[in-house]
């Protein structure tokens, strides 16, 4: 089936970005109500694709624009493309619906920035290219859609790059997305040598025939890629800084969205990694550090933006953990993403929702007792706060089960330490969340003196309040009757369905689970409810404690690693081209200029010079002439 | 003996009458419109044929006739191609033309005489300009589609002495600009002359001038073999001047800085467009068969010119002097595409032209801005700081420069990118390789240009940039959007140029 529509769900952010961008000031008084409107647009535009797509046969409701041929080259034809299945409808759904939700909260939120108008423009910028991503119909235009959000996250990340660590955050989070990005462009140009193709539909059919070695090395490519983007071992580092962009940002980019592209990758390119084993396992190894790497930092952040960011990185390590697990975990990846896009984004604004009231503080040890003072914000991040940890029969629990479960039956010991890693994942989650309630909401006032916490305003708790019906209801609509699974199945399982023997019961499961949940909330309520919290971190700490405080040295491990080798290798890269490159070219040049009787000379500025070079290179072709026909 | 008139297809012929009437028309206005009216007439009436012709090329664009004048024209497919994309490049050009601070009052003064002085102080401003330019397109009009040897020989003069003139008109260093068309002149009579000495050979091979005929008995190949050669080498000669291949380069440099800047410009894209519109006729359909004896000479002429063009480049401090050498390193590129005797390369030699002429006007336009009190400013260290200063303008300048080196997203990306790997699929690796290490080695100088606008602190000498004139304005504005169109869209074009890219014998 085609549709023209799709083309509006891009075009439309789009279009509006540009103007807010090159209105100029003459925009401050509407852009924020511009920006807003036409994610709200887009919205509607979504969903009523999907009213139509639901309105179709199972088989028939993948739609396809072609908008022109981009390139034609040779044997290089790449059309500009929009597929818009039940995959990327549940991205279009959720970038438009959030991102709608997030546009309204920063109305407010951005209120007093002088530069809101900016602000407004890079939102939109992103939601574009977001969908473009997620709508392409190659990995070239999911490539184009893949830097686009780069640019767009670099440049909201640094909004605030008056300040030079902000600034410096940015070109962080640039420099790691980079790497990614080399990944992709790699995986592009081998599938191009080795299929002569770089379309989802080309590359599906062309992969039987294609060797394992070759698909593994793609494989691997776009795992990188994935890495990169959501922040997956070993290139997660970046998360944490990128928190310094406006926290409407972190809910929007870097919790619910752009994050979870690498997740989207992965599953898009389920037949690639089915055929795969070896990048597969990589991807689970991948998404089994990261999950627990990033509850491990969570527990010591003080940060209430960097903590809930360590969550994110290891919410997306489950994902992408599901998503390594192949055609059983896909639909699972794809929910708890869903999931985690509504109560990630909802604490975040949350976090931004504190931040308001208390001066834009983040120090969780200068918060404390704020249940009082902001009602609404207390329960919805509340409700956001049992979705994460997974409690029934909140939305976490739903989709975080379902991973658990299909790790635990992977087989076998990869199997049990799988499982055993995601339900250790699920205690520390449970540990530090709680530990965010506890420091936040409840306990003994620890506030600065000039502090004086208040609501927000409606514009910014009603997003959050419909982000917590999502957390709340999501899961057991997704779950009900295999909704989400059924709804993916044509996408992602179309493969055969491989019956795996059940290592325990899944009640048994969700019992095990739910009795480590609570161990970690016990642990943490320990900690933080039964002795006094200090509102500056304390010191005397076990080594492994300042470890931990430390980002797990993943910063001293970079800089350890490739920053100064890297640092030595541009410096002897930089004597090479001194003494040897630039030493040959100008060489080069001072043959071409100085080799005296040699070409300089022949631009003598006089006529009969000229002339006579002229009859020297036609004596030069008459005497070839006369060899080759000697 | 019975005279035949000769039957003429006027319709066919139309784009080239139109702009010789125009050229007429043009003569007749210098001698009876009144000197204060004479520039917008001029301007009007040059445009006005410019466009006219246009679209006749576009209405004929289906058709395509052998017999459109006795047998001496062809009109096809891609006769029409460059016959639009000559009278699109001149457009644009007339309006840089039009800006009549680039050239010098009366030309008939000697330099720096009273009577020079005189005429510029009375204002009388050189409207002779368009006539010559008119008469000079018409030249490169016909030069594509002529299909025999006299009438290629006419359509050439035809198209160069107009250009000889008007190299020496220069309004500043005057002396520089005669020397130029002095030069010209005389170098162009000489290779003239190379390409009648060829044309002589070819007939005594073939017993006629006529592409057809030649065409026959190089297939029938009964004719003395080193005739042909001899010929075939003497016409390239003379064409090969023309695109400025080395060894016949020599007078390029010198003229590109001693003309007006509005003529290099022009002369620079269109003169390449004619020839190698000629040559390309010549060599993919009447010497195609004798490919195994001209595609070794043309292999090591595209290698040498490349290399020569684009390591000499390296070295030049003037930016007009860079873009001859970079001229140089372009007609090298090209070349390949005529080497690779494949449709491909013929399809990605025509998007290349194009693309080239348009994005070399525009950065000759660029050139005519930088100016001090004394004139134009071509010494390229007078050009550091000059993003600071004029960030539009050195924008624009760095973009037509990342066109000339072929960076993604520019249309010269997308022409070296086909052109090349058309020359590949034809087995020319040898050339391919030197010609993409000759286009990193051209990176360089285009992009050191780049540091020295933007990243460069200015020098205090009081280079200035003047506020473009509305005319000048429009050529950099419509040369910069074909550009990044062309760059960012390729597909249209190269659709466009793919059905129509075959000729007829």
């Amino acid at each position: 089936m085609t549709s023209s529509l799709i083309v509006y769900l891009i075009a439309i952010p789009l279009f509006s970005s540009a103007i807010l961008l090159l209105a100029g000031r003459k925009a401050n008084k509407w852009g924020h109500l511009l920006g807003t409107l036409a994610s709200a647009s887009s919205f509607g535009v979504g969903a009523y694709l999907f009213t139509q797509m639901l309105a179709q046969p199972v088989e028939e409701r993948a739609m396809t624009q072609k908008l022109f041929t981009w390139i034609n080259v040779g044997s290089f034809n790449v059309d500009a493309s929009l597929l818009l299945d039940q995959l990327s409808i549940c991205f279009v759904l959720l970038i438009t619906g959030v991102g709608t939700l997030i546009h309204i909260y920063s109305i407010s939120y951005m209120s007093h920035d002088l530069d809101r108008r900016r602000f407004f423009a890079y939102l939109n910028l992103f939601i574009a290219a977001m969908l473009l991503l997620v709508l392409g119909d190659s990995y070239l235009n999911l490539y184009v859609g893949w830097e686009g959000v780069g640019l767009a996250s670099y440049l909201l990340i640094g909004f605030w790059n008056q300040k030079p660590t902000y600034a410096t955050a940015a070109k962080k989070a640039f420099v790691m997305n980079r790497v990614g990005d080399l990944g992709l462009s790699l995986a592009i140009m081998i599938a191009f040598a080795s299929m002569g193709t770089v379309s989802f539909a080309g590359i599906e059919e062309a992969a039987p025939k294609t060797s394992t070695t070759t698909l593994t090395a793609i494989g691997i490519m776009l795992l990188i890629a994935a890495a990169g983007k959501s922040a997956q071992f070993p290139l997660q580092a970046w998360l944490g800084d990128a928190m310094a962009g406006p926290t409407p940002v972190s809910a929007l980019i870097h919790a619910a969205t752009m994050v979870t592209a690498g997740v989207y990758l992965i599953t898009r390119s389920n037949f690639i990694f089915d055929a795969a084993p070896t990048a597969q396992l990589l991807v689970v190894i991948v998404g089994a550090i990261t999950l627990l790497f990033g509850a491990v930092i969570g527990t010591a952040k003080d940060d209430i933006k960097k903590a809930l960011a360590a969550s994110t990185m290891s919410q997306i390590g489950y994902m992408t953990l599901a998503a390594g697990l192949g055609p059983v975990g896909y639909a699972f990846a794809i929910m708890h993403l869903l999931t985690h896009g509504f109560f990630k984004a909802g604490m975040f604004l949350g976090a931004g929702s504190v931040m308001h009231g208390m001066n834009d503080e983040v120090n969780m040890r200068k918060y404390g007792a704020l249940r009082k003072f902001m009602p609404i914000t207390f329960i919805t991040f509340g409700l956001g706060y049992l979705a994460i940890i997974g409690v029934p029969p909140f939305a976490g629990f739903y989709s975080k089960d379902m991973i658990i479960e299909t790790a635990l039956n992977a087989g076998g010991i990869k199997g049990i330490l799988l499982g055993s890693a995601a339900l250790f994942g699920a205690g520390l989650t449970a540990f530090y969340m709680t530990r965010v309630m506890i420091l936040t909401f409840t306990g003994t006032k620890r506030w600065d003196d000039d502090a004086h916490p208040h609501e927000s305003p409606i514009l910014m708790w009603l997003p959050m309040a419909i982000l917590a019906i999502g957390s709340v209801v999501s899961g057991f609509l997704f779950t009900r009757g295999d909704a989400l699974v059924h709804w993916l199945e044509p996408v992602v399982a179309a493969h055969e369905h491989g019956e795996h023997s059940e290592l325990l019961p899944p009640i048994v499961v969700s019992g095990i689970a739910l009795t480590i949940v609570l161990i970690g909330i016990s642990i943490a309520v320990m900690m933080y409810v039964r002795r006094p919290v200090e509102n500056v971190a304390p010191e005397n700490v076990s080594a492994l404690t300042k470890i931990v405080r430390q980002d797990l040295l993943q910063d001293a491990a970079n800089e350890a690693i490739f920053m100064r080798p890297g640092q030595a290798l541009t410096k002897t890269l930089i004597a090479v081209d001194e003494k040897v490159i630039d030493g040959a070219v100008h060489g080069v040049g001072a043959m071409a200029i100085g080799s005296g009787a040699g070409l300089r000379k022949t631009q003598t500025g006089y006529v009969r010079s000229y002339s006579a070079l002229i009859l020297v290179g036609a004596a030069a072709i008459v005497l070839g002439i006369w060899v080759i026909t000697q | 003996m019975v005279f035949n008139s000769p039957t003429l297809s006027y319709s066919l012929l139309a784009p080239i009458l139109i702009i010789l009437g125009g050229a007429l028309i043009g003569v007749l206005i210098e001698a009876f419109v009144g000197k204060a009216r004479r520039p917008i007439v001029q301007l009007s009436v040059a445009l006005a044929s410019l466009v006219l012709a246009l679209i006749q090329v576009i209405r004929i664009r289906e058709l395509s006739s052998t017999t459109a004048a006795m047998g001496s024209v062809v009109i096809d497919g891609p006769g029409l191609l460059f016959q639009g994309a000559i009278l699109i490049i001149a457009i644009i050009s007339i309006f840089l033309i039009a800006d009549q601070d680039n050239f010098t009052s009366s030309a008939a003064a000697l330099p720096g005489s009273d009577e020079e002085r005189q005429a510029t102080q009375s204002g009388t401003v050189l409207t002779e300009i368009y006539p010559l330019t008119l008469f000079a397109v018409a030249g490169m009009l016909l030069f594509p589609v002529s299909s025999d040897l006299i009438t290629l020989f006419v359509a050439l003069e035809v198209l160069s002495l107009p250009l000889y003139l008007m190299a020496g008109l220069s309004r500043h260093r005057r002396l520089a600009s005669q020397e130029a068309a002095l030069k010209y002149f005389l170098l162009g009579a000489f290779s003239s002359a190379f390409f009648l000495f060829g044309a002589a050979y070819l007939y005594g091979y073939a017993g006629t001038v006529s592409f057809a005929g030649i065409h026959a008995a190089v297939v029938g190949g009964t004719g003395n073999d080193v005739i042909l050669l001899l010929g075939i080498a003497f016409v390239s000669i003379g064409l090969l001047f023309k695109v400025g291949a080395v060894p016949f380069h020599a007078w390029s440099p010198d003229v590109y800085q001693g003309a007006p800047t509005p003529i290099t410009g022009f002369m620079a894209a269109a003169t390449k467009v004619a020839a190698f519109g000629a040559m390309l006729r010549i060599f993919y359909t009447v010497l195609a068969e004798a490919q195994w004896q001209w595609r070794p000479f043309f292999m090591v002429i595209a290698i040498i010119t490349m290399i020569f063009g684009s390591l000499v480049a390296i070295s030049q401090r003037d930016v007009k002097r860079m873009l001859a050498y970079s001229s140089i390193a372009h007609a090298g590129f090209l070349l390949t595409g005529v080497i690779a005797l494949n449709k491909a390369g013929f399809e990605a030699s025509i998007y290349y032209l194009f693309a080239y002429g348009v994005a070399t006007v525009g950065a000759f336009g660029i050139v005519t801005l930088v100016r001090d009190s004394s004139g134009e400013v071509s010494d390229l260290n007078r050009w550091a700081g000059l993003g600071k200063r004029s960030p539009w303008v050195a924008s624009a300048f760095a973009f037509f420069l990342l066109a000339f080196a072929g960076i993604p997203l520019t249309s010269g990306f997308i022409g070296k990118f086909a052109i090349f790997s058309a020359a590949y699929e034809s087995g020319a690796t040898a050339v391919v390789i030197v010609g993409v290490l000759s286009s990193a080695i051209a990176a360089f100088f285009y992009i050191r240009v780049i540091v020295l606008m933007f990243f460069t602190d200015a020098t205090e000498d009081g280079t200035s940039v003047v506020i473009p004139s509305i005319l000048t304005r429009l050529t950099i504005f419509i040369s910069l959007a074909v550009t990044v169109a062309l760059g960012v869209f390729p597909a249209p074009l190269l659709d466009f140029i793919k059905p129509l890219a075959i000729f007829i014998r």
